[in-house]
């Protein structure tokens, strides 16, 4: 098996054929089948912010914009827009300076009930929101801090916390200890060590969980909705409500609503995707090729 | 004065036997999380779990079962519209989970090598992910509706005489799951994938083995592992279901998944102590059906996924 293994790896360098079996075809058809009921979906949803009446018929009669106005006049987006980018923000500093701490002793150290506090920091993870949201939202209630922005970024933060520490303890563990070593041999203090030597190294995996937990605390909508008050609303709350108040308001404006959302999260996730490969997030083998 | 060597060693030979250990000041970092999650996750559950067992006076449980503890509880599993909303989630949750991951696979299997547009192809899939359940709703609502462009076109293609129900029942939730869940589920198995060693199925190739053969017997074993993970986690996504069982289900019968039964006894009774009995309940079916999973995972290989031969 081993000699097996250690043969040379004779690697073909010439381009592939394109030439596709049965079941690449079914495959790529399925893919293919997908991305057009997703192409549906969204285009449904964009042609409809457009038009101007749209009962029946491909497509709507007349086009316009006016609904974009309409809904960021009624609905007060450049409100609800600050307050999803203060909540975000928020989050985002206060789960990377509390968990990236946390991942640093979890990843160098070994101690008396480390797997006790990994399933304390995985659970809210792995329960739905909906379960640790509706006792979170009582709490929060109890001490009058729900239904108000700092009861909002409180109830994201559980989610997004853990979340940071998953995602950096694998990557402070990567870093080689010896050069920490190495620099207090230099006689560099604490401070220094982590000002100077680990913060540079930690910058970019620092980015990575900060854009996710961004994307994430964006587009989080059972606990903003459980924990949110009239003037506390996210961009996804506030579609929410919209889209349960229709009949009352033009449906064209809703969907320039969720146009609008949409954007936003395209326009994070692309950014999130040139500095996470999101295929490595989980195992970090090197590519071969 | 020749006391003080003698009163200070035990403590630092207490200090170093700690050290060695690993516990030192390092920890130290380790606690304004320790503490958030004990205020923010642990307390909030444990306050929730002790008011599930204290009936609100003048609740629906409290008229029926009386104060016992367990009121809650009993109303839950003896009235059929409460204890029917698990099997409701379970099977829009379970067939939408484990379709994700099933459909993933192949297409995974199919990406993991090197080729030219693999980012672009992997964006696309991606994109979903930016939708968000709201979206993904109004868009099914449009797109499948009755006067939807998919029934439009089955209308003219003479598929079907008049146009199919996709929306405000069953399926809707399970289409919206589908488009919400699959990108993620299939991240994971690509990155599951990604980890496993080629070389070991070059390796099957040279003894003669067929695609098949080395699909079945190299690379599932190695992938079953991610796979119970990637299945948990879409699960847990699926179980949660909330916004679009509202909007393109039935929320009133047929898709009246938990979630919203615990919402509606919280802020539209505001039987904070019946809605905390419902989050229990929840929580804690999900788990099992995790533990079931999971306990199957752990009699499958046991190492790494990176599968070093």
């Amino acid at each position: 098996m081993t000699a097996i293994m250690e043969a040379p790896p004779a690697e073909e360098k010439a381009p592939r054929r394109v030439a596709l079996r049965p079941g690449a075809w079914i495959v790529w058809g399925s893919v293919v089948f997908f991305l057009l009921i997703l192409l549906g979906v969204v285009g449904a949803v964009v042609v409809n912010s457009f038009g101007r009446k749209w009962f029946g018929g491909w497509l709507p009669k007349g086009w316009t914009t006016h609904w974009y106005g309409a809904t960021w006049k009624e609905f007060d987006l450049s409100g609800v827009l600050t307050v999803t980018l203060e909540v975000a923000l928020a989050v985002v500093v206060v789960s990377v300076l509390v968990g990236v701490p946390a991942a640093y002793a979890l990843a160098r150290r070994n101690f008396p009930g480390k797997r006790v506090l990994m399933v304390a920091f995985l659970l809210p993870i792995l329960i739905p929101p909906i379960t640790y949201g509706v006792p979170l939202a009582t709490v929060l209630y109890k001490f009058h801090l729900a239904g108000r922005l700092s009861g909002v970024i409180l109830a994201n933060l559980v989610p997004a916390v853990p979340f940071v520490i998953l995602v950096m303890t694998p990557f402070i563990e990567q870093i080689d200890p010896k050069i920490e070593a190495a620099a207090r041999m230099c006689g560099a203090r604490t401070r220094v060590i982590f000002t100077r030597i680990l913060g540079p190294l930690l910058i970019p995996g620092m980015l990575a969980a900060a854009i996710l937990v961004l994307v994430r605390t964006v587009g989080m909508f059972e606990l903003t909705f459980l924990t949110a008050g009239a003037d506390s609303q996210t961009l996804v709350v506030a579609l929410y409500y919209s889209v349960s108040a229709a009949g009352i308001r033009a449906q064209q404006e809703t969907d320039a609503m969720a146009v609008i959302y949409t954007l936003s999260m395209l326009v994070l996730l692309v950014a999130a995707l040139r500095f996470v490969n999101p295929t490595q997030l989980v195992t970090q083998i090197k590519e071969r090729d | 004065m020749a006391a003080a060597p003698a009163v200070a060693r035990p403590r630092i030979s207490l200090r170093h036997r700690l050290a060695e250990r690993g516990v030192d000041r390092t920890l130290l970092l380790l606690l304004p999380a320790v503490v958030f999650v004990v205020a923010l996750f642990i307390y909030p559950f444990v306050y929730g779990l002790q008011l599930s067992f204290q009936p609100q006076a003048g609740s629906d449980a409290a008229n029926k079962y009386g104060t016992g503890p367990f009121a809650d509880y009993r109303l839950f599993f003896s009235d059929p519209y409460l204890r029917n909303t698990i099997w409701t989630t379970l099977k829009i949750g379970l067939p939408a989970a484990l379709f994700n991951v099933l459909a993933s696979v192949p297409i995974a299997y199919r990406m993991r090598g090197r080729f030219r547009g693999k980012r672009a192809v992997t964006t696309i899939l991606v994109v979903p992910i930016t939708l968000g359940t709201v979206l993904t709703a109004e868009g099914l609502l449009a797109f499948m509706g009755p006067t939807g462009w998919l029934n439009r076109i089955l209308l003219d293609l003479g598929i079907v005489d008049h146009p199919v129900r996709l929306t405000h029942n069953y399926w809707g939730v399970v289409f919206s799951l589908v488009i919400t869940g699959f990108p993620f589920a299939f991240l994971l198995t690509l990155s599951y994938l990604t980890g496993i060693d080629p070389t070991l199925e070059r390796a099957a190739a040279t003894l003669g083995a067929g695609w098949w053969q080395r699909f079945r017997h190299i690379t599932l074993p190695l992938l079953a592992p991610g796979l119970a993970i990637t299945f948990c986690l879409s699960f847990v996504l699926a179980f949660s279901v909330f916004p679009s069982a509202i909007m393109v289900g039935e929320p009133a019968r047929q898709t009246r998944v938990i979630s919203i039964a615990a919402f509606h006894a919280a802020f539209e009774q505001y039987d904070y102590s019946m809605a905390s009995a419902i989050a229990m309940i929840m929580g804690a079916v999900e788990l099992i059906v995790i533990g079931l999973v999971l306990g199957w995972r752990a009699r499958l290989y046991k190492g790494a996924t990176g599968g070093k031969g």
